[in-house]
């Protein structure tokens, strides 16, 4: 394999492995605010209780996330330096700015996890939820970055290459911005309210569970469906508008992600099958007809553009298609079946039957599957641009000989550090079981 | 001044804070593993109650420190990139290493002793890795091959210099986190792991200074350009030597209470002798980045962007004062926090 590919397999992949956490790491100060809020309100320990035992899960989590993301932030540097010359002087600003998120978020965290018996109720809340800014900013201006690669804005580049007319906020608001970063930071929350309702929907299946012990999984389960119900939501309604972007800035991409290669009004809209390059045509594929033209403009005689109106070599890997129906799909399950847990709820009053909470259970790692496919969509389907329409991924790698060893020993640290984590996890909360505590607060 | 020199200032700064956050965070790490078992136990648990909030803060000033470096100098990512690609890479596995093993050792007593091990050892390696790329810039161990600078591994790994930053790197990380932790110690006043610490500082400490002057004569022919720049500024490598002693000796005088030392001058000291000494040296680097290839100017972003990021900078760190400040009164000061058992 040359350096370029090896270049972007390894960045890909520390992208993939520090998603993961930093998408709980936004997540979790979310529920922790609920659950510390709960508490004031209804003054019951099991709420506090909740509180703890995430900051605890956070606290672990944390680590991998902040040790992951230094490694994806000077990697950046190290592999793509053809793309950081651009960033440092363009799109510096919300790389610096998220210095600052992050150190905000660093120091509250200490403080709350180590100082919050000494701290008054109010200023243990401005800990968590000054956390909670520092988490989700870092990750709106990270998005930022992105967003600015997908529409790039605010300067200017002469016949050779060399960058002009340089303005920073017109960088920093550049046309997907805050579209893209609304996508991206509830899509996070929604991840984690299902994350929470898969653990307390398997702890609610084991048979001989306390009453105490139901109730306490009871109250998590539906902090995790309500969260899950309205952010699952907001984030496909969002993803329309997001298309729509697409629609406006990145026609090519969006006809990757539906497999359209000719250019048509009333287009209709791919679910499943494989794109064929030969056929020009995604196979098995259900069609449902007009949708794509409205998802592009809502209207059913949009015209979307189809992907020979560009020569081929600029096309993105077809493959993103069906990672782009992935992150829909399990989008579109996800917020039915939420909604399907409400309503049973409210309009029969029954407790959820088995089979409910056993699809809750496969909910938390779905979500965390469609957070990983649309983010691999929106890279990928970015192809062969890194910048689009201002620079090549081939002309932003590294020409340094030795990725290949780097690759091997990072893909191998990931592989244990995913391990560890799950290991630790496992072994804390088993030693330290929540009926321990809830008989605790008891006495 | 020209805006190119208040940027690699601002950078050198930064680098300053770190080195010395580095060393306390590294250095404490050690020290935990050193005296983990055995009697030494109240030396281990400060150490460890020191680094169990800071560790996070710390590491922000390393990425502080590498985006300040390409969205100031970005026309130097791509010779910085493909030098230290390897470097950099392993010095990134091993902290990632650290770092998590230090976090879950606080939750799982079982596997503390391994992974204590293992965090207090990368202690060690990080700032080894992390030194050795200051002799890269000095010269003699870049060449450029078809448009492209390469590393020459074989000159680097054989040639003396480099293993003495090694040995000032690792003797600074030990000093300096002995002697804060001394100061830490008597602020939680715990005599036993005072009286340790001091011991270990007392002799650290000329070992360090000793190191340091040894350096500059291992420094290799093509460095001569920067062994005549430090002899032009030897006013702030003097200076740098005063605070020591100043410092060095305040550890042995009496306090009017009959306290032995006055850590928190000395600790002042001898921060700011090596305030000095990193300027000194910075200022003795001008105007390379990397010598002969890369000037500070050349790396230099435009102006447009340096006076926002300027703003950014000002802005952004008079936000965090106030919270600083309030970690400072929790961790540093708060007794209930220090004297806990
Ligand atoms: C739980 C995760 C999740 C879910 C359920 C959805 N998305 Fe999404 N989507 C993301 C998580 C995500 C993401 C991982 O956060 C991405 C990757 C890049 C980005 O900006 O957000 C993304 C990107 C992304 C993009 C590409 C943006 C770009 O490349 O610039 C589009 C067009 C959509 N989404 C559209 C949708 C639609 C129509 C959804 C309907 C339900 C949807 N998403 C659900
Ligand atoms: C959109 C996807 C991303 C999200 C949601 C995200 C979010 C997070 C979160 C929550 C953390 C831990 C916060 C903390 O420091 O306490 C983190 C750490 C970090 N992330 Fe990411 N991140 C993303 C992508 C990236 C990328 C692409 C980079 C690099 C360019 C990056 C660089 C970093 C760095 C450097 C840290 C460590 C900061 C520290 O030292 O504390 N992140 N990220
Ligand atoms: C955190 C979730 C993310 C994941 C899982 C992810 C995934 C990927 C993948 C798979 C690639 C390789 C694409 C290819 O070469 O075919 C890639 C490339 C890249 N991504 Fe992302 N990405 C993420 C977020 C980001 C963000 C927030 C940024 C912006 C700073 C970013 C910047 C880049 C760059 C610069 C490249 C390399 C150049 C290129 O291939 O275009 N990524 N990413």
């Amino acid at each position: 394999m040359d350096t370029v590919v090896l270049a972007r397999a390894l960045f890909g992949s520390s992208l993939g492995f520090h998603i993961i956490y930093a998408t709980l790491g936004v997540g979790i100060p979310l529920m922790i605010i609920i659950a510390e809020v709960m508490y004031l309100i209804k003054k019951d320990e099991d709420y506090s209780i909740m509180a703890k035992r995430w900051t605890k899960g956070f606290a672990i989590l944390l680590a991998v996330a902040i040790a992951s993301g230094t490694i994806v932030g000077v990697l950046l540097s190290l592999l793509f330096p053809g793309f950081m010359e651009m960033v440092g002087q363009v799109i510096a600003l919300p790389f610096q700015i998220e210095i600052f998120a992050f150190l905000i978020e660093a120091v509250f965290m200490s403080i709350y996890l180590y100082a919050a018996d000494r701290l008054p109720t109010w200023l243990r809340l401005v800990s968590i939820v000054s956390v909670a800014i520092g988490a989700v900013g870092s990750a709106i201006l990270i998005t930022d970055a992105h967003a600015w690669m997908n529409t790039p804005a605010g300067f200017e580049m002469t016949a050779s290459g060399e960058i002009t007319n340089v303005d920073p906020w017109a960088a920093f608001f550049n046309p997907s911005f805050f579209i893209t970063a609304l996508h991206v930071s509830v899509s996070a929350y929604m991840t984690v309210a299902f994350i929470i309702a898969s653990l307390a929907a398997a702890r609610l299946l084991r048979k001989g569970l306390s009453n105490e012990e139901r109730n306490y999984h009871k109250k998590s389960l539906t902090i995790g469906i309500y969260l899950g119900a309205v952010m699952s939501l907001v984030t496909a309604i969002n993803g329309h508008e997001t298309a729509q972007m697409l629609h406006d800035y990145n026609p090519r991409k969006l006809a990757a992600a539906e497999g359209l290669f000719e250019t048509t009004r009333y287009a209709p809209l791919s679910v499943g099958g494989w794109t064929s390059r030969e056929d020009q045509e995604v196979k098995y594929a259900i069609e449902i007809p007009y949708a794509l033209s409205f998802l592009a403009g809502d209207r059913f005689d949009t015209e979307v553009k189809g992907l020979n109106e560009y020569p081929e070599e600029l096309w993105p890997p077809l493959y993103v298609h069906t990672l782009f129906n992935v992150m829909v799909g399990i989008g579109t399950m996800l917020m039915g079946l939420a909604f399907l847990a409400i309503i049973w709820r409210w309009g029969f009053k029954k407790p959820l039957p088995g089979w409910m909470l056993a699809l809750f259970v496969g909910g938390g790692p779905l979500a965390m599957i469609a957070i990983e496919a649309g983010w691999c969509f929106s890279c990928i389907g970015r192809q062969p641009y890194t910048i689009v329409n201002v620079l090549k991924t081939t002309d932003a790698a590294t020409q340094s000989e030795n990725v290949g060893l780097l690759f091997v020993l990072f893909i191998s640290l990931y592989a244990v550090l995913l391990v560890v984590t799950a290991f630790m996890l496992i072994f804390y909360f088993k030693r330290h079981p929540v009926q321990d505590e809830l008989a605790k607060s008891e006495v | 001044m020209e805006e190119y020199l208040i940027a690699v200032t601002i950078l050198w700064s930064f680098l300053f804070v770190y080195s010395m956050l580095g060393s306390l965070d590294f250095g404490a790490g050690f020290w935990a593993l050193v005296y983990g078992k055995k009697k030494h136990t109240n030396a281990s648990s400060i150490a460890n109650r020191f680094l169990s909030p800071t560790w996070e803060v710390t590491n922000v000033f390393l990425v502080l420190f590498v985006v300040t470096l390409v969205s100031f100098f970005p026309f130097a990512t791509s010779m910085l990139g493909t030098l230290l690609l390897i470097p950099v890479g392993l010095g990134l596995i091993l902290l990632t290493i650290r770092t998590t093993f230090m976090m879950f050792s606080h939750y799982a007593n079982k596997f503390q002793d391994l992974l204590r091990i293992t965090s207090g050892i990368t202690g060690l390696l990080i700032p080894a890795l992390l030194v050795s790329i200051l002799p890269i810039t000095l010269g003699g161990f870049v060449v450029i091959e078809d448009g492209y600078p390469q590393l020459l591994y074989g000159k680097l790994l054989t040639s003396p210099t480099t293993y003495m930053h090694i040995a000032f790197g690792i003797s600074t990380e030990l000093f300096l986190s002995a002697l804060f932790l001394t100061d830490y110690a008597r602020e939680a006043n715990d005599h036993s792991a005072f009286g340790t610490y001091r011991k270990q500082a007392i002799w650290l400490g000329p070992l360090t200074l000793l190191i340091a002057v040894l350096t500059i004569f291992t420094m290799p022919a093509e460095a001569s350009w920067l062994v005549e720049n430090v002899q032009d500024n030897l006013y702030g490598f003097g200076m740098s030597i005063a605070l020591f002693a100043i410092g060095y000796s305040l550890l042995f005088f009496k306090q009017k209470n009959g306290k032995l030392g006055y850590t928190r001058a000395a600790v002042t000291f001898v921060i700011l002798q090596y305030g000095f000494a990193i300027y000194a040296y910075g200022s003795a680097h001008l105007p390379y980045m990397v010598y002969p290839h890369l000037t500070i100017e050349a790396g230099f972003t435009n102006t447009n962007m340096f006076y926002q990021l300027l703003i950014g900078y000002i802005v952004g760190l008079s936000i965090l004062v106030p919270a600083f400040i309030l970690f400072w009164r929790l961790f540093l000061k708060d007794q209930r926090y220090l004297e806990q058992k």
